[in-house]
Formats: C-alpha cells, structure tokens, sequence
C-alpha cells in the first residue's frame, strides 16, 4: 500500500477522484469569462460589433483571424 | 484541496495551450501565410476601392499580428479546455488522465472547429463580402455554441444511456444524436458563398487545407501537453482515488 502512494503514476488505469461542482464553478465562471472576452478580442472586435473605435485592433489579429477560421471582412 | 487542484489545472492548461499555441503558429506561418499573401494580390489586382493607407504593415501583420492572435486563442482555449476537464474527470468514463485529456482536445477539435468550418469554412482574404459580415459573424459564432451544446447533450445522452445499452451502445447512440442533429442545423441555417467567380480554386482549397492543419496542431498538441501536465498534478487524487476502490477502509489514511 506505501508503494502504490510513493509511486502513484505506475498504474495507468486509475481514475483520479471526481472534482466537486462547487470547487469549480467559481473558477469556471471567472476564468471562462475571461477568455471568452480574449477570444472575442481575437475572433470578432471590430468586425460585426466594436469596443474600441478604429481598425487598429482587426489589422493587428488580421492574419490569425483568417488563420483560425473567423468570419473577416 | 479541490479548489487548489481546479487552479492547478486550469494554470496547466493555459501552459499547454500556449505550447499547442506555439506549434499552431509554425503551422500558420509556414502553410497559411503564403496562401493569406496570394488572397490580398488577387483582392490587390481585382481592387476597385483599396489604396489607402495601411494601418498595419503585411510584415507586421503576419509575423508579430499573427502570433498574437494565435497564442492567445491557444491560451484562451486551453483554460476553456481545461474547465471542461475539470468537470470531465472521473464523469464521462473510466478514463486516466491522460487519456481524458487527449479525448477532450479530440472532441474540442470536433465540436469547437471541425463541425462548424464544415459549415461556414475558413475564408482567405477576398473571397468574402464585407456587407453580410454581420449575418457571417452572427451565424458562425451560433454554430460554433450549438455545437459545442450538442457535443455535451450527446456525452449526458450516452452516459445515460450506458446503463441500459451498454458502453459500446449507448456511444453510438449519442454519436448517432450528435451528427443527426448537427446534419439538422447544417440543413436549416442559411448558407454564405461569396467566393469570386474567378478566385483560384486552388488557392481556396489549400488556405482552408492549412486552416485546418493550424487547428489539428493546436488541439493535438494541446491534449498530449495537458494530459502528461494534468496527470502530474492529479497523481495524489488518482493515487488516492485507486486505493479508495482497493481497499474502502484506506482511504482515511492521510497521507
């Protein structure tokens, strides 16, 4: 039994223990806010809608917009 | 304990997203770029109202506009994903950590790019109109939510089915949902084909080609680089995890 706790990688087919829903919602919530606005700084500001005024922000991810499949102009 | 492990993974996560990020942008630079470059001289030479001034340099554009783009789509998308491990772990079936994680960037793959580029592609520079990219924008961006929406009812689905079907049963049942249901949204959402007339077809096939190899680097990377990340972080949880089914009674050891 010690063994099997030192070295708890040797057996490929445990199953870690679940996560609790409650441990991570709040992350879940916050962190997938956070990189839904990234990626919506990536795939679509200044495209259909803008939060900054200008061009600046399309040019600059303009390559990677086509590049990653976003619709562009 | 469990809120230090969700932030554990959720940081690996966003490593191994920049690490698949990384190789995504070779890929882009490598594959796409000159496919990007060959667009915008065929839009150049068919011009009747571009001229002005460049707000961002081509070079500028394709090397430094590209990676960021690219790395931080790798990066968002790897805290996404990892989230979802989170709450896929020790959910959806007997699977290890590392094989979780390599079928969650597989599905990711699917239900994130593959499902909809099959609908609204990849279109290089030129071959879109700027007067529907509202429709565009709107319409790809539904796709890609009901997609990812229909990957998770199909996974709820099977799982809910095992019992009565069995694994293997009740997997091609939800896959059966899964692609019946998308086939539906693919026949009923308009579809957009504003490529010129005299736009290589080549050209096209081969942007979206490379468009397509960007996303398979960035989600095959990111599941073999997560996988081996999440497996070290999770090593006490499935080492405790594997001791609890052995032997109920040890699993009140602390250790």
């Amino acid at each position: 039994m010690a063994q099997s706790v030192a070295q708890p990688t040797t057996n490929p087919t445990a199953v870690p223990a679940k996560l609790p829903i409650g441990a991570i919602v709040p992350w879940a919530v916050f962190f997938g806010i956070l990189m839904l606005v990234l990626l919506y700084f990536v795939g679509a500001e200044q495209g259909a809608t803008s939060v900054v005024a200008g061009e600046d922000v399309h040019e600059w991810v303009h390559d990677a917009r086509h590049l990653l499949g976003f619709p562009c102009h | 304990m469990n809120s230090a492990t969700v932030r554990n993974l959720l940081v690996r996560g966003m490593l191994a997203g920049l690490a698949a990020g990384l190789l995504a942008l070779v890929v882009a630079y490598f594959l796409g770029e000159s496919r990007v470059d060959a667009a915008i001289a065929f839009e150049e030479a068919h011009a009747h109202e571009h001229g002005g001034v460049e707000a961002v340099s081509r070079t500028m554009q394709s090397t430094a506009g590209l990676s960021t783009g690219v790395l931080v789509y790798g990066v968002a998308f790897g805290g996404i994903a990892a989230l979802a491990y989170c709450f896929a772990l020790g959910r959806v079936g007997r699977f290890g950590p590392r094989a979780s994680a390599l079928l969650l960037a597989a599905a990711g793959l699917v239900a994130v790019y593959v499902v909809p580029f099959l609908k609204y592609p990849a279109n290089p520079p030129a071959t879109s109109d700027p007067e529907t990219i509202d429709q565009r924008t709107t319409l790809y961006f539904l796709m890609v939510v009901l997609s990812v929406l229909l990957a998770v009812a199909a996974v709820i689905l099977g799982k809910r089915l095992a019992p009565r079907l069995g694994n293997w049963n009740a997997t091609l049942a939800a896959g059966a949902f899964f692609v019946l249901a998308v086939g539906l949204a693919y026949a009923f959402l308009p579809s957009y084909n504003e490529v010129p007339k005299d736009f290589p077809a080549t050209l096209l096939w081969q942007f979206r080609l490379a468009a397509l190899a960007v996303q398979v680097t960035l989600w095959t990377v990111f599941g073999l680089v997560f996988g081996v990340l999440a497996e070290r972080a999770l090593a006490p949880r499935t080492a405790a995890a594997g001791e609890e089914a052995a032997h109920p009674r040890a699993a009140a050891v602390p250790h």
